[in-house]
């Protein structure tokens, strides 16, 4: 219960002084209270999104990437002609997001991965960032997008019950490469194959296809930021097997450590009565 | 029994999970799972979609379908589904399902045709039908009365549509959507086999060391069967090797050593080039099993001035000018063309060159039309036709990829044609549309066995030339029943005045009942709408007027002309949207059926839910239909008509004679007669105890009927007697089918059934009762079927023994002498790109199931224009933005695809055919192979603009 009220002043505090800043400060004092707000930590960002602490400083919420993404020129419906819905949204009170920054939902509109970005080169403020999405030409290459990273849940997926489906695979922008099929064989029916669905990090854009083609009733895969998603190995150990693996543990640099068991000093422990 | 709900959970779970490994559940463990889905039904059926032919279970609760599973006991698929099938159980609960008949209606409730659809009785559906059915006849005689027919069809539908129009009408114009799917594969295999359907079973799979697939994206269409092909691959991955050929990248290729991407229709080209490495090499490497091809195989020609299959001069819709000019740029090559320079050398051996005009004709056989004419050739011929395909020429015309190099592409074909040829290696070719829906599909087929027959590759464990079926039924209802214009069941011929005498005698219908012309093909009888012969056209689970090309004729002569269409179906598709009158059938598992699949597997299913609202099966429709015609509407003399140039006599004076008089309906006559009353409903039958039976016992809906009183049902078990009826002309004839009941035992059958056993392997003396019956001694095979078995001699470019009789090749199969040809659209300056249509893995043809299925909707809603990037930004096109894709046809609004799953090089683009609001079939064109009347839908010239 005290948790609950609490929250609930905390949501209520956030609102009202989100309608403040934007009525009458922009973002300057809004920064200020960015980080009691962060109300999920889930939510998915526009391309080129910069860390999500600096982008709750940053965002103007002017919602120019938004109109841009809605009305760009591959969004027309095919029947109508007009400008379909557009896969940024801008949060509102109840949304759970920082009110008035642009994110996405996946299963309602995924990022369709324009080639040529138009949300990007619109922000004003640097929330979202061209050179993170250029390429050496200094062009902008929407696979350099790091908008989350999909995840698979193995028990739900139903190719891993041997389901011939892949939908999220067939759906992927960078198929064969962000997904790619893992084939194994079925020992059960002792003749046909598993092929798994594999999602490779250093290319998943978090571009959410994936997660909107799939078949299962809640999304067996779908699309996390990637600090949520991924986890971090550490870097005191390098894959003597991979050449590459060093470049990943080149800040590594010696630390004390501490346990539960080494938290005393050697004297103290030595000294320390009691039982053996 | 008492259980607590953690006893309860855990038993449910076990009990499903060893069921699922195949193991035995101890009885007491099996009661209690009884106890915890006791208002489960489970039972078994197959999957309504490809011609795979996956056997699933069902779960009903409360009279709706409330689960599936694949079945583990179904050794097609062993408890696996692909996602179509994961959907079984929500294909029947659209919200839109078609519930009551609807009829375009004027404000006064009479029919017009400008109309609006408003619902009617079943009584007065069937009271308009009878109007115009009869109406059509006075007009144009039985060849006015039309059937879009099926592959989807179950056995007993099919062969009660089949009866109903070729013995009640005499009317032959009779066609499923199979021709669209697989008509050259069947003319392949009479023509090589002399009987339909393939030697071999999906069994080749596990025991093949080498899979090539031709044109067939085995991938995303027999997902369950590529899942096969992948584990093959993972036992033995060195030995085994895997090809995919295609005309664009697609997913085949993921698994696949080599992808060899070629040129649209050149693989003709390819083919030959493996018979010529073979042919060639034989000196020096001893590669062709010359015993093998001494005692089964003869060599055979034919002409090549044979056209395309599209409309003829001097028909009417040509003459009235319902053509552009645009149109009859490509249509005025049915006529005549110009020998290009890239057909010319594979031309030369028929004696044509460069720049000649070809001038295109029907052939003739004993003065009478006959496309499929061939004669016998020695093989000095053949190997003389062969000689034009050498790695040079092939590489020009086939290489697929612009940005492929000539070496790269020679490494491969040399690669291919050397694992073929090695010895002891085991080789399937695999193919589907690629090579069926083709304008020289017929050819292509048969090209194949070429090959695998030199190769002695054929009819043997692990090796053979293996067509792939695309539809549930293809094989067990559209070919073996015969729901074609020019067949009847079991590989009997319209045409054939033996095989008519056969069917009338076991039919109980007078000799000389069948009409003895059956050319009204599918696309014929589209035709035959626009000229105006075909007044009345009934469509039977398909969708005609979306899967047809240059749709917008077909359309606008059903809409704009004085004729009447119907259309039954589950759901509203665009040929209900087109029809005069929409009837509510009833869907796959709302009715008893039979499916048979590729590998010649009949498989079994009862009735396990009653349809949704009044919808009734389409073989209770056929059968209420019959109740309206009597002997003297149908069966007095019918002057000539259409392709018919001869009188149909009356056949009324014998059918007296017979018994019957001229007011004995067709109904009592095919339907209701002593024999199928013979076949008694009984509650206490293990088959039927417990089911419903909605056409024969009524059911508690108490549908009106086509009298308007409530369905009572027949009294007799009508599918039991249509299938057996049917069954027997299989019996003793190669097509073998078992009992009724037995399939209501067993996961499927694969015919012939010969002693309660079925037959994996066909052709080979060891494994097939026929051909070992057959075989001479010491001899292995015998190619036993008794289609076109007897040639005249001559040479590659025609008949030189004129006067000579035929020669009968008892047991022999034959390998012909087929050349590359250029299809009649080829891309020009103005329309400068090639399209190719197809599937995508989650819908099911026009997408009216499957498009109804939310997860499958949401997976892939809407058809895209698949394109490599280079041509995108050539043509200043945007990844997501919208184009035309424009023909001398018509043109679709899509999207652009330079991503995703199937990528095209430069110069091809694939757009699928299942999205209704991306209706391709208006933009590609209705060329057929000339012999087999299939469409070809892989390849016309299009442009491509921003939209």
């Amino acid at each position: 219960m005290m948790a609950n009220s609490d929250n609930n002043r905390r949501k209520f505090m956030a609102t009202t002084l989100q309608s403040v800043g934007l009525t009458a400060l922009g973002g300057l004092l809004w920064s200020g209270y960015s980080h009691e707000v962060k109300a999920s930590p889930l939510v998915l960002r526009p391309p080129g999104a910069i860390k999500e602490d600096d982008f709750l400083s940053a965002c103007i919420k002017c919602g120019l990437c938004a109109e841009a993404c809605q009305n760009r020129e591959t969004n027309i419906d095919k029947e109508t002609g007009k400008a379909r819905e557009g896969t940024l949204i801008m949060a509102k009170g109840g949304d759970a997001k920082l009110i008035g920054t642009p994110y996405f939902i996946p299963t309602q509109v995924p990022c369709f991965m324009c080639e040529d970005i138009p949300c990007v080169p619109v922000c004003p403020s640097g929330a979202l960032d061209f050179a993170s999405l250029a390429n050496e030409k200094q062009a902008l290459d929407i696979n350099k997008a790091r908008m989350g990273l999909a995840v698979v849940h193995k028990e739900s997926c139903i190719a891993f019950w041997g389901i011939q489906c892949d939908a999220c695979y067939r759906a992927c922008p960078l198929l064969d490469e962000a997904i790619t099929l893992e084939y194994t064989q079925n020992e059960r029916t002792g003749k046909h194959a598993y092929l798994l669905p594999v999602v490779h990090d250093n290319i998943c854009t978090g571009c959410g296809l994936c997660e909107q083609a799939c078949v299962t009733e809640k999304p067996a895969i779908f699309v996390l930021p990637r600090e949520v998603s991924m986890g971090r190995a550490g870097d005191h150990y390098v894959k003597g097997w991979d050449k590459k693996d060093q470049e990943r543990v080149k800040d590594a640099k010696s630390q004390e450590t501490t346990t539960e068991i080494s938290k005393e000093s050697a004297a103290d422990y030595l000294n320390s009565g009691g039982e053996y | 029994m008492a259980l607590n709900r953690r006893d309860f959970l855990k038993s449910a779970a076990a009990a499903s999970a060893a069921s699922a490994m195949g193991i035995a559940v101890p009885s007491t463990l099996q009661a209690s799972s009884d106890e915890a889905q006791k208002d489960w039904r489970w039972d078994k059926a197959a999957c309504r979609f490809c011609g795979t032919g996956c056997g699933i279970m069902l779960a009903t609760k409360g009279g709706k379908i409330v689960a599936v599973k694949g079945d583990p006991e179904a050794p097609v698929n062993r408890g696996l589904n692909c996602i179509k099938g994961y959907f079984n159980a929500k294909i029947m609960y659209g919200a839109d399902r078609l519930k009551t008949p609807l009829l375009r209606m004027n404000a006064k409730g009479e029919f017009d045709k400008k109309g609006e659809f408003k619902p009617v009785s079943w009584q007065r559906a069937f009271d308009e039908m009878e109007i115009h059915a009869k109406k059509a006849l006075k007009a144009s005689g039985p060849e006015g009365v039309a059937v879009f027919a099926s592959g989807q069809y179950t056995v007993m539908e099919g062969y009660a549509a089949q009866k109903m129009m070729k013995a009640g009408f005499r009317s032959n114009a009779i066609d499923p959507n199979a021709r669209h799917c697989m008509a050259s594969a069947v003319v392949g295999f009479y023509q090589t086999f002399g009987i339909d359907e393939p030697s071999g079973c999906y069994d080749d799979i596990e025991l093949t060391d080498t899979v090539v697939s031709w044109g067939s994206n085995m991938a995303e269409m027999h997902p369950i069967l590529w899942s096969r092909v992948t584990d093959r691959k993972l036992s033995d991955p060195d030995k085994v090797k895997i090809i995919n050929l295609s005309t664009y990248r697609h997913r085949t290729s993921d698994l696949a050593d080599e992808e060899i991407i070629f040129s649209p229709n050149t693989d003709l080209a390819l083919w030959n080039y493996i018979a010529r490495e073979i042919v060639m090499r034989d000196d020096a490497e001893k590669i062709i099993d010359w015993d093998f091809v001494k005692k089964h195989i003869v060599f055979a020609s034919q002409p090549v001035n044979t056209g395309y299959g599209l409309r003829r001069e001097g028909e009417k819709s040509l003459k009235e000018g319902k053509y552009s000019a645009k149109e009859m740029e490509i249509v005025s090559k049915e006529m005549s063309k110009v020998v290009s320079s890239k057909e010319a050398p594979a031309l030369a051996p028929f004696g044509y060159k460069e720049g000649d005009v070809m001038k295109h004709e029907v052939p003739k056989v004993d003065g009478q039309p006959n496309p499929l004419k061939h004669w016998e050739i020695s093989f000095e011929e053949y190997k003389k036709f062969l000689e034009p395909y050498t790695a040079d020429y092939v590489t020009k015309i086939s290489k697929g990829n612009p940005d492929e190099s000539d070496e790269e592409f020679k490494r491969k074909i040399k690669l291919m044609a050397d694992l073929y040829i090695e010895k002891d290696r085991k080789v399937v070719s695999f193919w589907t549309m690629g090579m069926n829906q083709h304008t020289r599909g017929t050819w292509v087929n048969t090209l194949a066995y070429n090959v695998h027959f030199m190769l002695n590759k054929q009819a043997k464990p692990g090796s053979g030339a293996f067509s792939l079926t695309g539809q549930p039924s293809a094989c067990g209802t559209a070919r073996e029943v015969g729901t074609f214009c020019h067949r009847l069941p079991s590989d009997m011929m319209v045409a054939n005045p033996a095989h008519r005498k056969i069917y009338e005698n076991a039919l109980n219908v007078p000799e000389g009942t069948i009409n003895p012309v059956g050319v009204q093909h599918i696309m014929k009888i589209h035709r035959d709408i626009e000229d105006g012969l075909v007044k009345f056209a009934w469509v039977n689970v398909c969708n005609p007027y979306q899967d047809s090309a240059s749709a917008e004729h077909w359309i606008k002569a059903a809409r704009e002309m004085d004729n009447f269409i119907v259309t039954s179906d589950g759901y509203p598709g665009i040929s209900a949207k087109v029809s005069d009158l929409v009837l509510p059938s009833a869907m796959i598992y709302e009715k008893w059926g039979a499916y048979g699949n590729a590998e010649r597997r009949t498989q079994h299913w009862r009735q396990q839910v009653l349809p949704v609202g009044d919808a009734m099966s389409d073989t209770w429709q056929w059968v209420e239909f019959s109740k309206r015609f009597t002997v003297k509407d149908l069966w007095g003399e019918s002057a000539p008509s259409g392709p018919r140039k001869a009188a149909l006599p009356s056949i009324i004076k014998e059918a007296k004679a017979m018994g019957y008089n001229e007011d004995t309906t067709m109904y009592e006559i095919l339907f209701a007669n002593e024999k199928a009353k013979s076949y008694k409903l009984d509650a206490n039958d293990p088959v039927q105890k417990g089911y419903d039976n909605s056409e024969c016992l009524g059911d508690s809906r108490n549908v009106k009927g086509s009298d308007g009183k409530e369905w009572k049902g027949y009294g007799f078990f009508l599918h039991k007697y249509l299938f057996e009826e049917y069954a027997d002309f299989t019996r003793g004839h190669g097509h073998d089918l078992a009992p009724f009941d037995v399939y209501h035992q067993v996961r499927g059958l694969r015919w012939p059934v010969v002693d309660g056993k079925e037959t994996q392997w066909r052709f080979n003396a060891k494994y097939d009762p026929y051909a070992k019956k057959e075989a001479k001694e010491g001899e292995e095979f015998a190619f036993y079927g008794k289609l076109a078995k007897a040639l005249k001699q001559g040479d590659l470019k025609g008949i030189t023994d004129k006067e000579g009789q035929p020669k009968p090749l008892p047991n022999k199969a034959k390998i012909f002498a087929r050349p590359y040809m250029d299809p009649p659209e080829m891309p020009d300056a103005e329309y400068d790109i090639w399209l190719c249509t197809g599937r995508v893995l989650e819908h099911w043809h026009s997408g009216t199931m499957t498009m109804r299925v939310p997860e499958l909707y949401k997976a892939v809603p809407e058809a895209l224009c698949y394109m490599h990037p280079d041509d995108a930004k050539t043509k200043g096109l945007k990844q997501g933005g919208l184009c035309w894709v424009e023909s001398r046809r018509g043109k679709v609004k899509a999207r652009v695809e330079t991503r995703g799953r199937n990528r095209p090089s430069k110069g091809l683009v694939f757009v699928p055919w299942f999205d209704e609001k991306v209706f391709i079939n208006k933009v590609c064109l209705d060329a057929t192979c000339p012999m087999s009347k299939q469409t070809d839908f892989k390849k016309c010239a299009v442009k491509i603009y921003k939209a």
